[in-house]
């Protein structure tokens, strides 16, 4: 292994290794909302919306990200329709992410029992608030082991955006091993980044977790682990 | 007798589920401020339904329910208002298990009525002290057993000052020795003229408590009398039937 | 211009070739998901065991599939394989090791979990009813734990098959890499036809994996009822 390579080239390795962080980041806030405001749809029986939202979900879980990212990048430019490698990517994570994340969320709300909604609709509270103050703060402890698994998984998948340009992990350790032949240098950096990002939020997670599992009102066998 | 102000009225409510089968037909009924009426019938004879339609919780088919001269649209708007005056509790209590029982109680009144803090608390301390539960106001409802549950159920509904409550087998999914703790809050409820429509199985509880029973089998109101009449003399076959069931007879 | 881009789809072989591409990226998640159930099972029964540097060992194994990209995986394999143990592995080759190695562990973890949830009672009503340990296994612990497995085993499907889509990036000639060959050969007869090529393969990938993940919806339902 030539250290000296090593120490040339990491910091490459962090600059993508901030961008990764950065496109996960957006990439993951976004499907959250996202999720939420899906699984929030299908909750409340909203009509056409209901229709419109299953759809979107079955194609975004049954086809491959890098097939989205060919299609943006390279499909509708000829269209007229041009976005950065960058855009690209979040929307592609958000797009992605926002079905998984609605998903998680809709089991959640699913095991909140109907007769909650109907219990908190006695005391006069509309719809929406039963939704807001009843149903979601349940919903969202069972889901929170669902949903780490979610974040995991997407920013897991980052790593195809080398696919569309984008200068993430992938791409910096594509370009060392094309262009110097450093193989081993380039992997083992690829791999010691890639760690660096995921143990932390593995380890979170996990916390998490567990956390949410011995919380005072939690219903332990709801939350199963990973 | 007081004098009667009417505040519920329901007429020719007819209600069924999907596949097309009545399970209210055609029912009328009325009810006084300050009333106790104790609705009674074999199982899966709509009580639990009319119940919830008094309530809005189920939609209707036809007919109308006009509460104090309003008439109660579908409408969620309207829904939601009156519900305020309307309070219900549940067999299986639904208390909201993320929040203490001090947030269960106080969520609606801060939410909903957008009362003032300290009344909400003063007033809650009242009704949890009355019902036994004080010392419980911090825990959450896992740790509570059915009967508590039950009653901080009620002093949920209690602190919205409902000019109505709704009862829906609160005892029944309850231990038999919790039942007793329960019911002696809705009698004290009763004695200071609190307008209440109760659904149970609970004869004996039935009896102390009713001023009116409403028999109702198949959807349609069978008998309605007093409690003494009804429990020692009713007069349909159909009702003494059903009171038959409660009796264990030795096998002849 | 526009409207007649389609038709770039179904010149001469295109749409075959496409097809074929298809069935070597099936190829790969079949042939994966078949050895992931052999090792899975033998794994899940091994972490059932109480030895604690077999189960530390297992965990680790886990986490790494856990937290480790596909796509890295198969970086590593293809080009750090390669140079190390001096084979030259096919692309097509490391993306089923890599399948495998990925399927074996969540395999195995469904497989001890599966194993651990059947209640003891359930051994003890079959040798209650003078069934032997075979019989017991036969009957009742292996229908139970296939029905409890199955949903979650055509998830992985679904997922491996989506997943094989990252092979082209180590250059194994499948539908993707077939379709970059459609588009450059056409780029001055068709200019739109990345978008009908990859359309059509978004819609091909969706075609396959719906089907799967509408039974696996089905079998979970019906397992909850």
């Amino acid at each position: 292994m030539d250290v000296n390579f090593i120490q040339n080239y990491y910091p490459l390795y962090v600059e993508a290794a901030k961008m990764t962080i950065t496109i996960s980041f957006i990439g993951i806030v976004l499907s959250l909302v996202i999720g939420l405001i899906c699984s929030m749809i299908k909750a409340l029986k909203i009509p056409v919306l209901g229709k419109v939202v299953n759809i979107y979900i079955e194609v975004s879980r049954n086809t491959p990200l890098l097939i989205q990212l060919f299609f943006l990048y390279f499909g509708l430019p000829k269209l007229g329709i041009v976005f950065s490698s960058e855009t690209c990517a979040i929307i592609g994570l958000s797009f992605l992410g926002g079905s998984y994340m609605a998903e998680a969320f809709r089991t959640g709300i699913d095991n909140v029992a109907s007769i909650q909604m109907e219990s908190g609709l006695s005391l006069g509270f509309t719809k929406g608030q039963v939704f807001r103050h009843i149903i979601l703060p349940q919903a969202v402890a069972t889901s929170i082991p669902v949903l780490c698994a979610n974040i995991i998984f997407l920013i897991k998948e980052t790593s195809v955006f080398s696919a569309v340009a984008l200068a993430d992990l992938m791409f910096v350790a594509k370009d060392l091993i094309g262009i110097y032949y450093k193989t081993d240098e380039a992997l083992f950096m690829l791999v010691l980044s890639y760690l660096a990002i995921l143990l932390p939020v593995s380890l979170i997670c996990t916390w998490v977790e567990r956390r949410v599992r011995y919380a005072g009102f939690g219903n332990t066998s709801a939350v199963s682990g990973n | 007798m007081k004098k009667q102000e009417e505040i519920l009225k329901v007429e020719h409510l007819i209600k069924s589920y999907e596949n097309g089968k009545p399970v209210l037909n055609d029912l009328s009924f009325s009810l006084n401020k300050g009333e106790v009426v104790v609705i009674v019938g074999p199982s899966g004879c709509g009580k639990s339904t009319f119940l919830r339609c008094l309530n809005m919780l189920e939609p209707i088919d036809s007919g109308k329910i006009i509460f104090k001269d309003q008439p109660i649209s579908r409408s969620e708007k309207n829904a939601h208002e009156i519900r305020q005056k309307i309070g219900m509790v549940f067999q299986s209590y639904e208390l909201f298990p993320h929040k203490t029982i001090m947030g269960n109680i106080m969520m609606a009144p801060l939410k909903v009525q957008k009362r003032n803090k300290k009344e909400v608390e003063q007033a809650e301390q009242q009704l949890l002290e009355r019902v036994g539960l004080l010392d419980k106001k911090d825990a959450y409802p896992r740790q509570l057993s059915g009967g508590q549950k039950q009653r901080v159920a009620i002093v949920r509904a209690l602190i919205m000052n409902p000019e109505i409550l709704l009862l829906d087998e609160i005892t029944a999914a309850l231990d038999p020795e919790m039942v007793r703790e329960v019911l002696q809050v809705v009698l004290e409820l009763a004695r200071e003229g609190m307008t209440m429509v109760i659904v149970t199985h609970e004869m004996e509880f039935a009896k102390a408590v009713a001023d009116r029973v409403l028999f109702l089998d198949q959807g349609v109101v069978v008998e309605e009398s007093r409690p003494a009449e009804f429990f020692n003399h009713p007069e349909t076959e159909r009702a003494q039937q059903f009171l038959n069931t409660f009796h264990y007879d030795a096998i002849e | 211009m526009q409207d007649s881009g389609i038709q770039v789809l179904f010149q001469g072989t295109n749409f075959l070739r496409l097809l074929e591409g298809l069935l070597i990226s099936l190829r790969i998640a079949v042939v994966s998901m078949g050895l992931s159930m052999v090792l899975g099972i033998l794994l899940g029964m091994v972490m059932t065991s109480n030895n604690k540097v077999i189960r530390f060992l297992c965990r680790i194994y886990l986490e790494i599939v856990r937290i480790m990209p596909q796509l890295v995986l198969l970086f590593l394999v293809y080009f750090g394989a390669a140079k190390h143990i001096g084979m030259n592995l096919s692309g097509e080759m490391a993306a089923v090791i890599v399948f495998t190695f990925w399927g074996t562990a969540e395999m195995g973890d469904l497989v001890r979990s599966a194993l651990i949830s059947i209640p003891a009672h359930q051994y003890e009503s079959g040798f209650g009813l003078g069934m032997t340990k075979l019989q017991v296994s036969c009957y009742i612990i292996i229908p139970q734990t296939v029905r409890r497995l199955l949903p979650s085993l055509i998830n992985l499907l679904t997922r491996m098959i989506k997943t094989t889509s990252l092979v082209v990036l180590i250059g194994v000639v499948e539908v993707v890499k077939v379709g970059k060959q459609i588009i450059d050969a056409s780029r001055y007869t068709t200019p739109t036809a990345a978008l009908w090529v990859y359309g059509a393969i978004f819609i091909l990938y969706f075609l396959i994996c719906y089907p799967f993940s509408r039974i696996s919806a089905v079998l979970e339902k019906k397992l909850k009822d």
